[in-house]
């Protein structure tokens, strides 16, 4: 089956020629008129629009956008604080980068409405650290807007006021986590806040109710408010409604950033027509569909899955389609929307060490299992690409990484153990034979730690 | 310490982004580290007495985030990303030819002064891989050859100065 065209809302724009990103240029293609019309509808209704919408978080976890903002304490009599998470350093991710660079006025109005809705006179953009040029296109895009009246006092004559800081971190894959975020902007070490009693909608930001949402998802919110939820949801398929952008990298043969109706698009007919199939004379191995710590693929293996009317259907790897729930169903997830391809040239021991060293080096440390486990981890599979693997190592490591997941303040302790054990379920023949193998390995083109 | 007027300006202005001074701490530190090239000690307990915390707190914080450096290093900073997808395009390779290039190892400064390598992890670029940072700018498809091109216009840079 032929791929379906790509529906590009969020990326409208991106790589357009002639168009830049002065607010000049985001007016002229009719920006910040839905800010307009929406200052002057109930905040109430905007929620609605969103909950109607179904609009799922685009930063990895997917959880409904409007749930997340119906959960904000608004009886405290605290303000209520908007967090954009422009922190992107899920490993093979790579869209919020383009909007923040190319597009930045669709998320500062993505985020005044958003804010306006949930009655935020403070929203700050926490941006990564390696992206000084993107805080720089963020805060000119914001003087401009401030200048225009769409953020600031008295907003588009409303008496609305809200004002708009960047943030900027300093290099920590932890702050993605929103609680550690929170800590980071705090002026504190990232360390991750235990859930309950610091939900962010209740006891967030200086303790005050706070909203945490992916730059991409406030992308759409401005769409929703523009079209209405009920809009939204034909785009997509039910329970994942919307675009999703798809961030490929690796052994493809066009990497690159791919807007399509979520759930629409299949895994196969995304790396074999979209983005052009393996390199020359290479075969597909194995795929990760979203993020460095989505649980990973085999290509070759299949699933069961179970139909609505209780019937089962097979799916090989190419047949998923890109949703959160088939994804989740297969084992994985759809996670930040990096996929992330290995061919048939990769050792699957090197590229569980390259991916142990990220984790090893990102655990922020508090919890035990999570930092020792991370770090062990790594030393493991790092020694066995080094030739010195032992019997007994495929053994160890799945008991390292067994003994993370739920034992951690944060949802880090998976994130750093699924690929782990996920590489030993599907590859672990590889694993195993690995002491007795290496001797005779020559060294590899690219060695991946 | 000896901050320029504009890095001075610019810490006054960025408190006033935060009901809590504390905030500023990460602002500052980037502030300090873009004038001075490093954070030296002495910066830690000056950010502490102007936001009104402890030193300790400063320096918990210049010692937990990557970007902060302790130490100067060289005039340029290229930074190779380290992460699968750029390690699967080659970025190990890559790394080491900057090394080579200028007779140095990563995480140290070069014999003459010039540059230091470092590995970072993945640089949200991973469809362009391998990419590098090279100061405040992104590199994309840095393979060896386009890394020894880089490496050449940094030498020729040097020698203008
Ligand atoms: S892995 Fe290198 S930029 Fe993401």
């Amino acid at each position: 089956m032929a791929a379906p065209e790509q529906r590009r809302i969020i990326f409208a724009h991106i790589n357009e020629p002639g168009y830049s990103n002065d607010i000049s240029c985001y007016v002229r293609h009719g920006g910040y008129e839905v800010l307009k019309k929406a200052v002057t509808r109930k905040p109430e209704e905007l929620i609605e629009e969103v909950k109607k919408s179904g609009l799922r978080g685009r930063g990895g976890a997917g959880f409904p956008c409007g749930v997340k903002w119906g959960l904000v304490d608004r009886k405290s009599g605290k303000p209520i604080y908007l967090i954009v998470n422009a922190d992107e350093s899920e490993p093979g991710t790579f869209k919020d980068r383009y909007i923040m660079h190319q597009d930045p006025h669709q998320l500062i109005e993505g985020t005044m409405i958003s804010c306006f809705a949930n009655n935020v006179k403070q929203a700050y953009i926490y941006i990564r650290g390696e992206m000084p040029h993107g805080a720089r296109i963020l805060e000119k895009a914001i003087a401009e807007a401030r200048a225009a009246g769409f953020v600031g006092q008295n907003i588009l004559g409303t008496g609305y006021s809200c004002e708009i800081y960047v943030h900027r971190g300093a290099g920590a894959y932890i702050c993605g986590e929103e609680t550690g975020l929170i800590e980071s902007l705090e002026g504190k070490r990232a360390n991750p806040r235990i859930k309950p009693p610091y939900f962010p909608a209740v006891l967030g930001l200086y303790q005050c109710p706070t909203i945490v949402n992916n730059v991409e998802t406030l992308c759409h919110v401005k769409y929703i408010v523009e079209h209405g939820g009920e809009a939204f949801t034909k785009l997509g398929t039910p329970n994942n409604t919307g675009t999703r952008i798809f961030c490929v990298s690796g052994h493809v043969q066009r990497p690159g950033y791919y807007e399509f109706e979520a759930g629409k698009i299949t895994l196969g007919q995304l790396l074999n027509e979209v983005c052009g199939g393996p390199l020359p004379g290479r075969k597909f191995k194995a795929v990760i569909p979203g993020g460095s710590s989505a649980k990973i693929l085999r290509f070759g293996e299949t699933f069961t899955l179970k139909n609505k009317d209780g019937s089962t259907r097979t799916l090989a790897v190419e047949d998923i389609p890109m949703d959160f729930d088939t994804l989740a169903a297969c084992g994985t997830m759809g996670g930040s929307g990096g996929v992330i391809v290995m061919d048939d040239t990769v050792n699957m021991v090197e590229a569980l060490a390259n991916i142990n060293a990220f984790y090893s080096h990102e655990s922020c440390g508090q919890c035990t299992p999570c930092r020792e486990g991370s770090l062990w981890m790594k030393k493991i599979t790092t020694r066995m690409v080094h030739g010195n693997a032992r019997t007994e190592d495929a053994a160890l490591l799945k008991s390292v990484a067994d003994q993370i997941p739920g034992r951690t303040i944060c949802a880090f302790g998976e994130a750093c153990s699924w690929p782990t054990q996920s590489f030993l379920a599907k590859f672990g023949d590889e694993f195993k034979g690995y002491a007795e193998a290496k001797p005779t390995k020559p060294a590899p083109a690219t060695p991946l730690i | 310490m000896n901050l320029k007027p504009a890095t001075l300006q610019k810490i006054d202005e960025v408190i006033t982004h935060y009901p809590v001074k504390r905030s500023a701490t990460l602002p500052l530190l980037h502030l300090i580290q873009e004038d001075l090239g490093y954070v030296p000690e002495k910066a830690e307990e000056w950010i502490a007495a102007k936001l009104e915390i402890q030193p300790i707190n400063v320096y918990e914080v210049v010692t937990f985030y990557p970007m902060f450096r302790r130490k100067p290093i060289g005039r340029r900073h290229i930074k190779v990303c380290r992460t699968l997808s750029c390690a699967l395009m080659g970025g190990y390779k890559t790394c080491e030819q900057f090394e080579q290039e200028f007779n140095t190892h990563r995480g140290e400064v070069s014999p003459n002064g010039e540059v230091t390598v470092d590995f970072v992890e993945c640089l949200a670029s991973c469809g362009t891989a391998p990419v590098v940072m090279i100061d405040d700018d992104l590199h994309e498809k840095v393979d060896c050859a386009k890394a020894k091109q880089l490496s050449e216009q940094i030498k020729a840079e040097a020698k203008k100065r």
